[in-house]
């Protein structure tokens, strides 16, 4: 029997014991109407060899295309070591470590993540993940409305240049708490949040202004303006980011004259494999001062009855497990694994290490954009300086033009359309570390054919450009 | 020693990074970082020797027993992890379009289909990235029915006071009052005090069967009747599935809206912490309302399902499709379990439960709830050692970390004084039940014969008993040089 020990004598041996005749009995308090017969529409069950053979089957047909597609989910270098280490056992199947003593190794490791993430965002304090970026800005959101002392409103101010799934996940998870989520207009040219926009709302009661670096385009915002009108206005200022780009951008501890209160963004750059969005991990840093506010759980060194120093799950009057309907979050199951990879991500490549994925990811999609840039019809729609992604107008439907490169195995970026149709045919593309020159030449050149394919078929064609 | 502490100036794991050194023209100096973040600097093997160190500090499914109440610290097939780190897996695009998709997407359709199946539910997503999401959502689709219907005086979501404290706690996320309902001296909910809370305002309720105190909810059709008969619906927490795989389904029982947690039932690991993952499942009544994305049969295609077509969804709970790599493991899992397997795993967490339960109870234990059949799991009560004894259920959970066992789950569900509430899962032989129950046997007689080495323990371990009143006084949260 997969993955179960019992002989027959220990079966028999077992109930005998507990004074049943047979397994069934001890089903005997479930009534009988209840029971169900075969689960007839599960499949019967396979060896390994046989699971193996469908699995590798189903990997391939996806066909690891060259992928230059970013939009929230990076392909950087994950270091060997990093798996290798986070799927030993005692990392990988221990849970949360309640039994502290029993547990030094995984509280040790998260109390590394957090000095880490406190680092790279210059916050004092992090805890030990939310389940992604998206749901890690919902929490930050909700957070922000507790501990807006200067603020009583539940409104929020969320640019439009911010990814458009990260708005939705948050509307979704903090609507019913009569949360509401204004917009704001970003601008044309540079592509940044609309100093003009925001102004409108000057004087007006809202809990906190969320700045994404960069934000969904790419395009640097002047956080620093950003910030200090947040704070101006007595709202709080949540910051989204990067991690990688924070290696060598403004951290948000630093933005304006007082910094951001509370840092979020999602944590998959560091270590964790696109694996088709998951499981990735959210990470959120904070200010002292709202540490108490914070969802999730946060790791503390103390010392332990021989004053010998030790590590131990901290705060939790936070938590739901003890203040159950008053918890500042009802999460409990995190994102640990990833976590632990992030930590060995971070150790091996050193502040240094990161510096140079972040420049050489800037680099290359500064290449990309150049090569795709000279092809007929083709220009970045934005002029502000961005980190590792851009917004190229195209002389055709952008998804007809992704459609015909995929067909040649190039996935050519993110179809920004359909959640921005004011700027036309648009894609976000990005070429990260791990895309060498001739991969860039492979796109340019079949983007190329795509173009030309349809210039010979004007009929086709969307004279805006 | 920390990581950090390891560090030397200059040092570098250098065959990590690129060797492409690029320069940040294009970054104009106003967004630049002035100083580099303090990181360690440390060469790969000070990386590889430290966490390979830390890791040995823990206990876990692969070295210890871990039985650990609630959670199903089963055992995690090796398989899983290997087929679901398949290069193909691995490299997907979360946006990857669906030409480039079919098959991770016939995965995640298949595991739909049985999670149907095996829950007796109408519909599935699998989107809520743990319990709690799950929870979440599923209270949410509870309001969005209700909301649909124009019954918007309906403010309370009833919960039992042995319920996990998320059940509470995702309540209140969705804008829901909590209240209480009592367990009663059999560990069935108190189904008089239920007919005194329910009315007009009654959205709906959250159990758990079997039920947290780990016995099976045998009233659950007559609560099913009620709660519907008063217009609220029920929410199951499936986080106890294991005991009742492939016997009974929540379905069946009247649930109209279920989460599972994959990371208990279907065996994927549960990494210190998590990933995790908390699919619901729905009856028909509440499909519209359901997560996305979703995974969809169209002739030969799967297709994604999303906002676009999905109007009346309750929206998106993660920026892509949740923890992807979590529900593979599951399917994985799933596919070598097969139809029998599934009612193996509800069969045999059973009689290990029962066989532990009668072998510590001949032991000398209390049994919380001895008129009752284990299911999965169930609760031992100290309560009497500890008056008797001075001896507490913490320092028996301590002690028995010394005999290389992972405690139970301590002090919850909140309403049992000094429990224990131990699940041993199907994965696990008879000898080692017999070695727990050694332990607890011979922790007992030490909690007579010399009480304060129970009270002090642990002693074997990398640490002793750890100043947790210290570490929240003198919050140190993060190293600072
Ligand atoms: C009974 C019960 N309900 C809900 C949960 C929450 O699940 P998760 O931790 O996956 O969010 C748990 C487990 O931790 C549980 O034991």
């Amino acid at each position: 029997m997969p993955f179960i020990p019992h002989t027959e004598a220990d079966i028999q041996a077992m109930l005998a014991i507990i004074g049943a005749p047979d397994i069934d009995t001890l089903f005997d308090e479930i009534p009988q109407a209840l029971r169900c017969g075969e689960l007839e529409k599960i499949p019967q069950g396979m060896s390994e060899m046989e699971v193996g053979r469908l699995m590798n089957v189903r990997a391939r047909q996806d066909g690891q295309p060259l992928c230059f597609i970013g939009a929230g989910a990076y392909d950087h270098h994950i270091p060997a070591a990093v798996w290798q280490l986070a799927t030993r056992g005692e990392f990988y199947t221990a849970y949360t470590p309640y039994q502290a003593e029993a547990s030094q190794g995984t509280l040790q490791l998260l109390y590394e993540f957090q000095s880490m993430m406190t680092a790279l965002t210059v916050m004092d304090v992090s805890n030990t993940s939310l389940y992604d970026g998206a749901s890690a800005l919902a929490e930050a959101v909700l957070m922000a409305v507790r501990a807006n002392r200067k603020s009583k409103s539940k409104r929020i101010l969320l640019p439009r240049s911010l990814h458009p799934a990260y708005r939705r996940v948050v509307h979704s998870i903090v609507r019913n708490q009569g949360i509401e989520l204004v917009e704001l207009p970003f601008d044309m040219e540079s592509g940044q949040t609309d100093p003009e926009g925001l102004e409108q709302y000057a004087g007006e009661d809202f809990a906190a202004l969320v700045i994404p670096q960069c934000n969904f385009f790419g395009v640097l915002e002047s956080v620093d303006e950003l910030t200090d009108w947040a704070h101006a206005n007595r709202m709080l200022a949540v910051a989204v980011a990067n991690p990688v780009a924070l290696a060598v951008l403004q951290p948000p501890g630093e933005w304006g004259e007082q910094g951001a209160d509370i840092c979020c963004g999602e944590g998959q750059p560091l270590g964790a494999p696109l694996a088709s969005g998951g499981p990735y991990f959210g990470f959120l840093t904070c200010t002292q001062k709202l540490v108490r506010q914070m969802p999730g759980r946060i790791i503390g060194r103390t010392l332990d009855l021989d004053g010998k120093t030790g590590f131990t799950l901290t705060l939790q009057a936070r938590e739901q497990h003890i203040r159950r309907s008053k918890a500042t979050s009802n999460i409990c199951t995190n994102q640990g694994l990833m976590v632990t990879a992030a930590t060995i991500h971070m150790s091996l490549l050193g502040a240094q290490g990161l510096e140079r994925v972040a420049a050489a990811c800037h680099a290359n999609t500064g290449k990309l954009v150049k090569a795709l840039s000279g092809l007929p019809g083709v220009s970045p729609v934005f002029k502000g300086a961005v980190f590792h992604e851009r917004v190229l107008r195209l002389p055709l439907e952008t998804k007809d033009a992704l459609r015909s490169l995929a067909a040649h195995n190039v996935l050519g970026g993110y179809d920004l359309s359909a959640d921005y149709p004011e700027l036309g045919n648009a894609v976000l593309v990005c070429a990260t570390e791990m895309r060498s020159d001739e991969d860039i030449e492979q796109y340019r050149s079949k983007l190329e054919r795509v173009i030309n394919a349809r210039i010979q078929t004007p009929c086709k064609l969307k004279p805006d450009w | 020693m920390l990581i950090f502490e390891k560090s030397r100036a200059g040092r570098r794991a250098t065959a990590q990074a690129p060797l492409q050194e690029s320069d940040l023209d294009g970054l104009p100096q106003q967004f630049r970082r002035r100083q580099s973040a303090s990181m360690p600097e440390v060469s790969e093997m000070q990386v590889v020797r430290h966490y390979t160190q830390l890791s040995q500090k823990n206990f876990s499914i692969d070295t210890h027993f871990y039985p650990l109440g609630s959670c199903t610290m089963k055992y995690n097939p090796r398989a899983s992890n290997s087929l679901a780190s398949l290069p193909g897996f691995l490299a997907r695009h979360p946006l990857a379009p669906e030409t480039h998709s079919q098959g991770f997407m016939g995965c995640m359709y298949d595991l739909q289909e049985m999670l149907k199946e095996a829950t007796g539910m109408f519909a599935v997503s699998l989107s809520p990235a743990a319990g709690a999401q799950g929870e979440f959502a599923g209270v949410a689709m509870i309001r969005a029915y209700h909301d649909a219907r124009g019954d918007d005086a309906r403010n309370e979501i009833l919960v039992p006071d042995a319920a996990h404290g998320t059940n509470p706690a995702s309540a209140v996320m969705c804008g829901y009052k909590v209240r209480e309902i009592p367990t009663g001296g059999d560990g069935d909910i108190d189904v008089e005090a239920l007919k005194g809370v329910l009315g007009p305002q009654t959205a709906g309720i959250m159990l758990t069967n079997p039920s947290t105190v780990g016995v099976f909810e045998r009233r659950i059709k007559e609560i099913a009747g009620l709660v519907h008969e008063a217009g609220g619906l029920l929410y199951y927490d499936g986080a106890n599935l294991n005991a009742i795989l492939g016997k009974v389904r929540p379905g069946d029982m009247g649930f109209d809206v279920i989460h599972m947690n994959l990371h208990k039932t279907f065996s994927t690991p549960h990494g210190g912490g998590g990933p995790g993952a908390g699919p619901v499942g729905v009856s028909e009544r509440l499909e519209p309302y359901l997560p996305v994305p979703m995974v969809a049969q169209d002739g030969a295609d799967y297709v994604w399902l999303t906002e676009d077509n999905r109007a009346e969804s309750i929206g998106r709970l993660s920026a892509f499709a949740g923890n992807a790599g979590v529900l593979l493991r599951a399917y994985i899992y799933a596919r070598l379990l097969g139809r029998d397997g599934m009612h193996r795993v509800a069969e045999f967490s059973t009689l290990n439960a029962n066989y532990l339960l009668k072998r510590l109870t001949d032991a000398g234990f209390d049994a919380a709830y001895p008129q009752r059949r284990a299911s999965h799991e169930f609760i031992l009560t100290l309560k009497r050692q500890a008056r008797e004894l001075g001896v507490n259920t913490m320092d028996f959970a301590k002690r028995l970390l010394d005999f290389g066992v992972h405690a139970p789950t301590t002090y919850f569900p909140l309403l049992v004084p000094e429990c224990l509430l131990i699940e041993p899962t199907e994965t696990e032989a008879q000898d080692e039940l017999d070695r727990f129950v050694d332990s607890m046997t011979a922790i007992l007689q030490e909690a007579q014969n010399d009480p304060e080495r129970v009270k002090s323990a642990p002693h074997d371990l990398p640490v002793r008993r750890l100043d947790d009143v210290r570490a929240a006084r003198d919050l140190d949260l993060a190293w600072k040089g």
